[in-house]
């Protein structure tokens, strides 16, 4: 190819470019980046050798459940909302959104037991279990606007009965649960753009400080060394940022 | 043609259906449907299983 | 709090709960991608199983007609409150108007009535005489309504009462509601011609019209709907009431929003079970509980419970297992 040579022009000064532009806004974000989140770190090939439960299958199966719930809802999405009424085909996709949201549930909720058990927000983790709880609560709401985007009987009554709830927080003024363009808006816009950021914040956080290390024996106590290391600079990392 | 029929017929339609009357259990005055029950105890299940099932890495370490 | 330099946050105290000594010990081969497309797989095929086996439930909606049609002396009851002003749409309040019988309170926290009207319903006009309205070619339906309006308040008000009590022992026959004859004025046509337009689907099309062709907003039939027994008896069938945990249930024998069970546990207890504020005061908890989820880390004595569960000691007992019988051989860096 004939742009190969403009191509390498701008690469082969690179280093001298950043040292130059290491003011300049985009620069530092993209370093920043890099600093928080090495290759090695953001992919990891190696884990450490307490890593070695089923439980941590739980947060992985969340992540692959959700994937197949943004898929389903986007096939939905493509054909519109009346499709699943109306067609076989629809309704085994609906089939298929539900049952990816009842999975993607259960494994998030056994997955919060096991981060809590663990006590996984140790050691400056603290923003990854608060991004997971946001997480929750968020998918709470898509999963309530999407039972409300159903147009069935079961819309109808959820939406008449939850009005009560969401207007005596004085959000039903703006959020009308009754309403069903804005609720069908919210699931399938808002929402899951919210869910997904959120997610991956969550997931971005736990790549940056990697999983909890299992608590020492011998707690409650001042920080051990960790057992058989040869003592030195066992960083321990007391409080520091969250 | 029929075997295409037959097949998703299999697929599209509910090998058990589900819209009949439900169950429920009344304890105390907690109520639950049988469906959420066996929901809520398949998930205690799989967290009571993940923690005592022993897990085998693939490939050994390091 | 005093700000404190790094090095006094450095020599904090270490807390088991809160701060970790960083693994310095071996590490293992870990294959994120493939981890992740394995997970996919399974979870894919779990949900294509459980698709083939269960398939999903779509109950179908009531409309004003279906249910004018199956219980037409229920929607006539209900059409009555609506004009008198006396049903629980009429009567809400905020956000729908000035009413105050589901205006929620906790001592002088009352958001709803902060944030006030913004979704204005008026039943008398909006469910029954703005519809009626609409019908052409009933001089009949036009003459009663405006004789209806063209009364004061009192006259209209001793007419609704005379009929509000004969209707409660109305019968339907032959396409026709069979109201006990009364002093009830106009009222008695423009309650029986809005049940035959109800019945007809008319009243469906007229209560979401709007100055657009396009309508998707059902606040007010869903308002007329609600304000009946026949969607919340359907809805008692199915264990779907508040006071069934119907919040967390699912029509038929599917499971529902399980997660939800906390939620709808507050709608149980006392005080919740029986307040008028109990929407409000389950919301608050919730609110709170909420917080209390988020901040499990910073919280003393909960952040603590995991450590004396002790239940990680089964999570990691191959970690500690090998601690034990080989120590020092399975911590280096």
């Amino acid at each position: 190819m004939t742009v190969d040579s403009e191509r390498e022009s701008p690469t082969r000064n690179l280093p001298g470019i950043l040292e130059e532009d290491a003011e300049q806004w985009t620069a530092k974000l993209r370093n920043a980046a890099i600093d928080a989140l090495p290759p090695q770190r953001l992919m990891p090939d190696r884990q450490p050798a307490y890593v070695a439960s089923w439980i941590y299958v739980f947060g992985v199966l969340t992540l692959a459940a959700l994937a197949v719930v943004i898929v389903t809802g986007m096939v939905l999405a493509i054909m519109g909302p009346t499709w699943w009424h109306v067609s076989p085909v629809g309704h085994f996709v609906n089939s298929l959104h539900l049952w990816s949201v009842e999975s993607f549930f259960a494994f998030m909720v056994v997955h919060l037991w096991g981060s809590f058990f663990m006590a996984a927000w140790r050691g400056k983790r603290r923003l990854t279990w608060v991004f997971g709880a946001f997480a929750f609560l968020a998918s709470v709401g898509t999963a309530f606007t999407g039972y409300l985007s159903q147009q069935n009987f079961d819309s109808q009554w959820i939406g008449t009965q939850a009005k009560d709830g969401i207007n005596s927080t004085g959000a039903g003024a703006v959020f009308n649960v009754l309403n069903f363009g804005q609720m069908l808006m919210w699931h399938i816009v808002l929402l899951p753009l919210a869910v997904g950021v959120i997610v991956g914040v969550h997931v971005l956080l736990v790549r940056r400080r990697g999983v909890v290390p299992p608590f020492a024996l011998d707690e409650p106590g001042a920080p051990d060394d960790p057992p058989g290391s040869s003592g030195t600079a066992a960083s321990a990392a007391i409080e520091g940022e969250a | 043609m029929s075997v295409i029929a037959a097949v998703s017929q299999f697929v599209l339609g509910a090998l058990f259906d589900l819209n009949r009357p439900g169950h429920y259990v009344h304890w105390g005055f907690i109520q639950l449907s049988v469906a959420n029950l066996v929901v809520i105890g398949i998930m205690i299940v799989l967290f009571v299983a993940a923690i005592l099932i022993p897990y085998r890495r693939e490939g050994g370490d390091r | 709090m005093s700000p404190t330099s790094r090095s006094e946050r450095r020599s904090r105290s270490f807390k088991p709960d809160r701060d970790v000594v960083e693994w310095h010990g071996a590490y293992v081969r870990y294959d994120l991608v493939k981890e992740f497309l394995v997970a996919l797989g399974v979870v894919a095929l779990l949900v294509v199983l459980l698709t083939v086996a269960f398939s999903s439930p779509d109950e179908t909606p009531v409309t004003v007609r279906s249910w004018s049609t199956n219980n037409p002396v229920d929607f006539a009851q209900t059409a009555i409150t609506e004009l008198d002003g006396t049903s629980e749409s009429a009567t809400y309040g905020p956000p729908y108007n000035t009413g105050s019988n589901d205006t929620q309170s906790i001592g002088f926290f009352s958001p709803e009535k902060w944030v006030g009207v913004h979704i204005p319903i008026n039943t008398a006009q909006d469910f029954v005489i703005g519809p009626l309205r609409t019908l052409p070619d009933r001089p009949d339906v036009r003459a009663a309504l405006d004789r209806y309006q063209a009364a004061p308040a009192s006259q209209q008000q001793a007419w609704t009462a005379a009929y509000e009590k004969a209707v409660a022992n109305a019968t339907f026959s032959n396409g026709v509601l069979h109201v006990a004859p009364g002093s009830y004025g106009p009222v008695g046509a423009i309650i029986g011609d809005l049940t035959s337009m109800a019945r007809s689907g008319a009243l469906d099309g007229a209560l979401v019209s709007s100055k657009q062709f396009y309508s998707t907003d059902y606040t007010k039939p869903l308002l007329f709907i609600a304000d009946g027994n026949y969607l919340s008896d359907l809805a008692g069938a199915q264990h779907l009431q508040g006071n069934q945990w119907g919040m967390m249930n699912e029509t038929g024998n599917y499971p529902g929003q399980a997660w939800l069970w906390l939620y709808t546990l507050w709608y149980q207890v006392p005080p919740m079970n029986s307040s008028s504020s109990g929407d409000l005061q389950v919301w608050a908890i919730m609110m709170l509980l909420s917080l209390v989820m988020i901040l499990v880390p910073f919280i003393p004595g909960l952040r603590s419970v995991p450590r004396w569960s002790r239940v990680y000691r089964l999570i990691w007992r191959q970690h500690y297992r090998s601690l034990a019988t080989a120590p020092g051989a399975s911590a280096k860096t």
